[in-house]
């Protein structure tokens, strides 16, 4: 069933050798379970860093059934390995939509939940976890339970966000968000500069998604200069005559491949800052309105398949950072000079603003959270370090599922419940069947954690 | 709309097609071993692509249970798949004649007790297609798999003359040989990757050969002149090769 082979997450950073097994029924996953160690699921491996990479990566992508899809309410369960992308084939032509999406559309069902994904919407809609109704977790054990907000709570509540080390997530159930159209209807407004951003995500805060495209590399008086995009599902009167016709397609858009890995010096300093000039500077007004596709909204960059190829074949590190809404000017400040001055370029920055948030072990808190990627070099090590600083002193901490190489110590300082956490994933995985390189790392599932 | 069925329902191949066929607005009819299983797969086929799925429970070496089923079916199909196949161990079949014979008995006495049903109900109606999936490794036999190719080289053979009989009555026979297919059956092995294709490749391949009245496919045309310089090699020098 299983076969050794160079894995690595979307970041191409790390990459190890290591055996992927797939499964398709729950007695071939129990199976396996019982016989190995050190195993973690694995689904589209859309998280950047090690977070499912482990000696025996079990992929849920063969374990991908819809089981059941109330067209009247809006309710879906399936399958683990199921994708967004499929899922929003089928419900999207009966008018309901992902309650929460992240920027890619080619993550599984079961990593949505391990990772308690968030998206534009996170400051109305809270994260994916918050929409699902019960699932179904096959635990250290072997046994396969099922658990919700009532039922086995601690075991629902770890596992969101839980990066898996609860168990193997086999089925989850959950609730959809009713749409009129497939459309957006999109703002994009120009800032300035940081302060006036904030005031922008303040002023347009009652907005069900926004987020702010930033520029990381511009200094001065418009250090922090951005679009701040908006969105609202479009009604069907606000639709044009062409849209009108189709007003629920999927719009199955075209793929660009990148078929290999671009060398890295293309994305550098240089190129970032001419693209950031002309994307900021194109010609549009301070404000303006369209109606889009929601694939255009949600997943710019879904189009171009293999855009993580772009990096060069050492990879890329996603370093996604949020500070504690007093401390976000403070903190985002200070890191995008420090970027500045280091030259190193990222790509993709994107702000966004979340909204107050509850939860056990998940990434967002009340405040602004920054994504940054920056290609792989030796000098990048020491200065994310730098910005790590920054993040603790300001009360911050950074998203496991975009994680390659912070250390344990950042990791316990930023999550004050991991100790919580941790009780919960040491009464329904032990002796750490489920661990990955990532819980290795940051020593979660290390021997002085386990209670034998 | 038209009806498919498919006997061997949870293999990868018969996965793929149930998709393929579904979407292009076919309903689907799977019969197979694992009916949990298959219950999973009629829920996600008829929630996806809005069709009708209905399943059967099936055992290939169970003959007896065959016509029953095949005269049983809710709606009699315009199509049936032979999706069934069994690679076996052949060091193991070498030593061991259970292991032998269950390679025969699920490549081909199998095929041979459905298919002979369906044909005959499918020639009393005139018309109908029968799409069998065969193997290149019966074109001709290796020591590495000689048990798994002599099976399939039956079947080849016995599609070739069922589809010679039922075209005097506007009845299709497509013989398919895939060659090697990244599936759960070969997910122990080394493939090449140029010569690897996935099941969904399959799938269009047996839904456009259908569409087209095809009547043997490769499913990786390289197969084609690949088989046919194996094919062609004396004996002599076949003999001491290693393939």
């Amino acid at each position: 069933m299983a076969h050794k082979k160079l894995l690595s997450n979307w970041g191409n950073y790390p990459a190890v050798t290591a055996e992927e097994t797939s499964f398709r029924t729950v007695k071939e996953a129990r199976e396996f379970i019982a016989k190995h160690d050190g195993i973690i699921s694995r689904g589209m491996g859309r998280c950047y860093g090690d977070a499912s990479l482990a000696q025996h990566s079990i992929s849920t992508l063969q374990f991908n059934k819809i089981l059941f899809f109330d067209r009247l309410n809006g309710i879906i369960e399936c399958e683990a390995g199921v994708t967004l992308d499929s899922i929003l084939e089928v419900v999207v032509p009966a008018g309901w939509f992902l309650p929460v999406t992240p920027g890619t559309k080619y993550v599984s069902i079961g990593g949505a939940v391990a990772s308690n994904v968030h998206g534009k919407n996170h400051h109305i809609d809270g994260c994916f976890g918050d929409h699902v109704i019960d699932m179904e977790v096959i635990v250290a054990s072997g046994e396969s339970l099922f658990c919700s907000k009532e039922v086995k709570a601690d075991l629902f509540v770890a596992t969101m966000g839980g990066m898996g080390l609860t168990g193997l997530i086999t089925r989850v159930k959950f609730k959809l968000k009713k749409i009129y159209t497939s459309y957006i209807r999109q703002r994009q407004v120009k800032a300035r500069n940081l302060i006036e951003v904030f005031e922008l995500f303040e002023q347009y805060r009652h907005h069900t998604y926004s987020v702010a495209w930033i520029d990381c590399l511009k200094g001065g008086d418009a250090s922090g200069r951005s679009i701040l995009i908006l969105g609202e599902h479009a009604l069907s009167e606000e639709l044009n005559a062409r849209q009108s016709r189709n007003p629920l397609t999927t719009h199955s858009n075209k793929h660009l491949p990148i078929p290999f890995n671009l060398p890295s010096f293309i994305l550098n300093k240089y190129s970032v800052k001419l693209f950031n000039y002309l994307y900021y500077n194109k010609k549009m007004p301070k404000i303006s309105d369209d109606i889009v596709p929601y694939d255009s909204f949600f997943y710019p960059l879904d189009v171009i398949r293999h855009w993580n190829r772009g990096h060069g074949r050492r990879g890329v590190i996603q370093y996604q950072l949020v500070f504690p809404l007093e401390n976000s000017l403070n903190g985002l400040t200070e890191v995008l000079k420090r970027i500045r001055k280091s030259g190193m370029g990222s790509f993709l920055t994107v702000l966004k603003l979340f909204g107050p948030y509850e939860s056990l072990i998940s990434f967002p808190m009340e405040g602004y959270t920054l994504a940054l990627d920056f290609p792989v070099e030796r000098k990048l090590f020491p200065f994310l370090e730098e910005l790590d600083r920054i993040v603790l002193g300001n009360g911050g901490r950074l998203y496991l599922t975009k994680d390659a190489r912070m250390s344990p110590d950042m990791f316990t300082k930023g999550y004050p419940d991991a100790d919580k956490f941790l009780d919960i994933v040491n009464k329904y995985n032990p002796v750490f069947k489920f661990s990955s390189l990532l819980s290795t790392r940051l020593n979660i599932t290390t021997k002085q954690n386990a209670i034998l | 709309m038209t009806e498919v069925l498919i006997i061997g329902g949870t293999s990868d191949i018969a996965l793929a097609c149930a998709h393929f066929f579904a979407k292009h607005r076919f309903n689907i009819q799977l019969a197979g071993r694992d009916v949990e299983y298959l219950g999973r797969i009629k829920a996600d086929l008829e929630i996806r692509y809005e069709i009708s799925c209905r399943i059967y429970y099936f055992e290939a070496i169970d003959f007896e249970s065959h016509k029953e089923l095949i005269d049983n079916l809710g709606v009699f199909p315009d199509i049936t798949i032979w999706a069934v196949g069994y690679l076996g161990d052949q060091e193991r079949a070498q030593r061991l004649w259970s292991e032998s014979l269950q390679i025969i008995q699920v490549n081909f006495c199998a095929a041979v007790s459905v298919l002979n049903r369906v044909a005959e109900l499918y020639e009393h109606e005139q018309r109908g297609t029968i799409v069998g999936i065969s193997s290149v490794a019966g074109d001709r036999g290796r020591s590495s798999n000689y048990l798994y190719g002599a099976s399939k080289s039956a079947l080849s053979a016995y599609l070739s003359g069922l589809r010679q009989r039922l075209s005097k009555c506007r009845v299709h026979v497509v013989s398919v040989k895939p060659g090697f297919v990244r599936t759960k059956m070969t997910s122990d092995l080394k493939l090449p990757r140029a010569l690897t294709a996935v099941p969904n490749t399959v799938a269009k391949c047996i839904y456009l050969a259908v569409k087209r009245k095809k009547n043997v496919v490769y499913v990786k045309s390289e197969w084609r002149y690949i088989m046919c310089l194996i094919k062609n090699i004396p004996e002599t020098i076949f003999k001491n090769l290693r393939l």
